[in-house]
């Protein structure tokens, strides 16, 4: 009973446990699982929010909305060499036909591109910050040169969206916290439970001068173990699931849900669930049992 | 019987009182005091037998004496200190100087006779390889070394008599408790426990023993008997009040 961490066997053999017997260990299972899939999911939303902003980032577009295309070609020229003059402006690029094509294509089938039809052109323009003066600077540049043009910042269309994974990604952080409170209590449930089933046994090494830690340590490793399989079990499942959802989402190869992987780092975060959980069994236990003993004499 | 009556015979050594009670009163919850206005020293190393009907408070007394109920009224020192006023964290040093023998044994069911011998022990921390051999000579000496390995279930009332025992005296208690130990043994193997008892007392050990039996009182030659009744203790001489100091060992008190 010496050591602070771990029973010896003589120690284990004093609360006699049948293994997996009881259904803590399920009731972990369950809430590792669903602990995984909300956590899962908040880093991936959090990934794709991330990288939605990188994209985002310093990025322009210019239409050059103009019905005469000799002038709006002369236009587009004009505004091309201006930005390449300016400062804030890392790389500016007209959208080839083919892009055009491209996008026009679901609207207009693969003819839209027609010579008749004035279509706007596009130029694409990179910030070298994402101060708003430098996008103000262009635009006044742009303007200067075509005022019917459009500038448009591409986080302006996007922001909402950004905005909505944010909350989505603090939905998920609150879940974790919820689960996290669920297994907490489902812990003090079974270490009452246990206290009230050993009592014989714990009156009789209180009598005998055990100390509330000796007694709680006792509990704590009954509740390691349980904590330890089902947070195992409900974490492989979990991964199992994401790993499953991801390779649907890859097959879905929409640009929103390209950066909404884990990564490694996610991973990483998902396998510590288990161990977190042992850690949050273990001290739950152990307040439980203590605060119950000091009830005692 | 109506009295209890509470034996002092002097032990080995130099006497000094190890337990101290002034006015000391029970309750439990709202009722009538239970014990009512003790006032007593029990000696370093002497031998104490308690006896009397059942009801007068005997194992109240006994749950005093064994730190498992603090009392209503009174102060109690033991080992030099107010019990009493000393917060529960302090209490468990206390508890392991005390031997215990509970009248209905409160063995832990699940453990075999060896693991509850030697439970005192690793309660108080003693290392493992320490642990086999003064527990196997203490079942010996209580006869049960062949059922080291049996539970209580499989043991009747008498082997789980001499396994609650060893179990209390395993850790050489400054004081050692017992209620009505002899109570499930034959004459003979009471006659054993009590030169077992008497053997620790020599070593220094104080002795404080529940009982019936008025004939074991005559096995402890220097006993003298004091009457309990109704949750008072009667000391007409005063000499559990005020013990005689520094007695030499073995002779009448």
């Amino acid at each position: 009973m010496n050591n602070p961490l771990i029973a010896s066997a003589a120690d284990r053999r004093l609360l006699p446990e049948g293994r997996l017997a009881g259904p803590m260990p399920w009731v972990i299972a369950i809430m590792t699982f669903l602990t995984v899939l909300a956590a899962g999911a908040g880093l991936a939303l959090g990934n794709a929010a991330s990288g939605l902003g990188d994209q985002l980032a310093g990025k322009l577009t210019i239409q050059i909305v103009e019905p005469n295309p000799d002038f709006r070609d002369r236009q587009t020229r004009t505004v091309l060499a201006e930005l390449s003059r300016l400062g804030p402006v890392a790389n500016a690029a007209r959208v080839d036909e083919g892009r055009m094509r491209e996008l026009l294509a679901p609207w207009l089938g693969q003819d839209g591109l027609d010579a008749d039809l004035p279509v706007p052109t596009l130029i694409d323009v990179s910030l070298r910050s994402t101060d708003p003066r430098s996008m103000e600077e262009v635009a006044m540049t742009v303007k200067a040169i075509a005022p019917t043009a459009r500038v448009d910042a591409h986080a302006q269309w996007l922001g909402p969206v950004q905005g909505l994974l944010s909350t989505l990604r603090w939905l998920s952080v609150g879940l974790v916290a919820l689960m996290a409170a669920t297994m907490a209590a489902a812990v003090v449930l079974a270490a009452r439970t246990a206290l009230v089933t050993h009592r014989p046994t714990i009156d009789i090494m209180h009598l005998m001068g055990a100390t509330d830690v000796q007694v709680a340590r006792l509990f704590q490793r009954r509740a390691a173990l349980d904590a330890l399989f089902g947070s195992v079990l409900g974490c492989m499942c979990g991964a199992l699931v994401i790993f499953g959802l991801g390779g649907r989402m890859a097959n879905v190869g929409a640009a929103l849900l390209d950066n909404g992987g884990l990564g490694w780092k996610g991973w990483v975060v998902i396998a510590l669930l288990p161990l977190a959980a042992v850690l949050l069994s273990i001290l739950t236990a152990r307040m439980t049992v203590v605060r119950a003993l000091a009830r005692m004499l | 019987m109506r009295w209890q009556y509470f034996c002092l015979a002097s032990g080995a050594g130099t006497v000094s009182n190890i337990v101290q009670f002034e006015n000391v009163g029970l309750r439990y919850g709202t009722g009538a005091e239970t014990l009512s206005d003790l006032s007593f020293s029990l000696s370093r190393g002497a031998f104490y037998f308690l006896t009397g009907p059942s009801g007068a408070g005997k194992t109240s007394l006994l749950k005093l004496l064994y730190l498992a109920q603090r009392p209503s009224r009174g102060q109690i020192r033991m080992f030099g200190e107010n019990l009493v006023a000393a917060p529960r964290d302090r209490l468990p040093v206390f508890r392991r100087r005390i031997g215990v023998v509970f009248q209905d044994f409160r063995l832990v069911q699940h453990l075999s006779a060896f693991d509850n011998v030697a439970l005192p022990l690793r309660v108080a921390g003693t290392d493992e390889r320490e642990i086999a051999a003064p527990v196997r000579e203490m079942l010996a000496w209580v006869g049960l070394q062949d059922r080291a390995d049996a539970r209580p279930a499989t043991l009747s009332g008498g082997e789980q008599q001499r396994v609650a025992i060893a179990r209390a005296v395993i850790g050489r208690p400054d004081i050692l408790v017992a209620d009505e130990p002899t109570g499930n043994v034959d004459p003979e193997m009471a006659q054993r426990l009590l030169h077992l008892f008497d053997g620790l007392n020599r070593l220094g050990t104080t002795v404080v023993v529940a009982t019936h039996d008025l004939h074991l009182l005559s096995r402890v030659g220097t006993a003298q008997m004091m009457r309990l009744d109704r949750g008072r203790l009667s000391d007409p001489t005063g000499a559990l009040k005020y013990p005689p100091l520094n007695e030499p060992a073995g002779e009448p008190a």
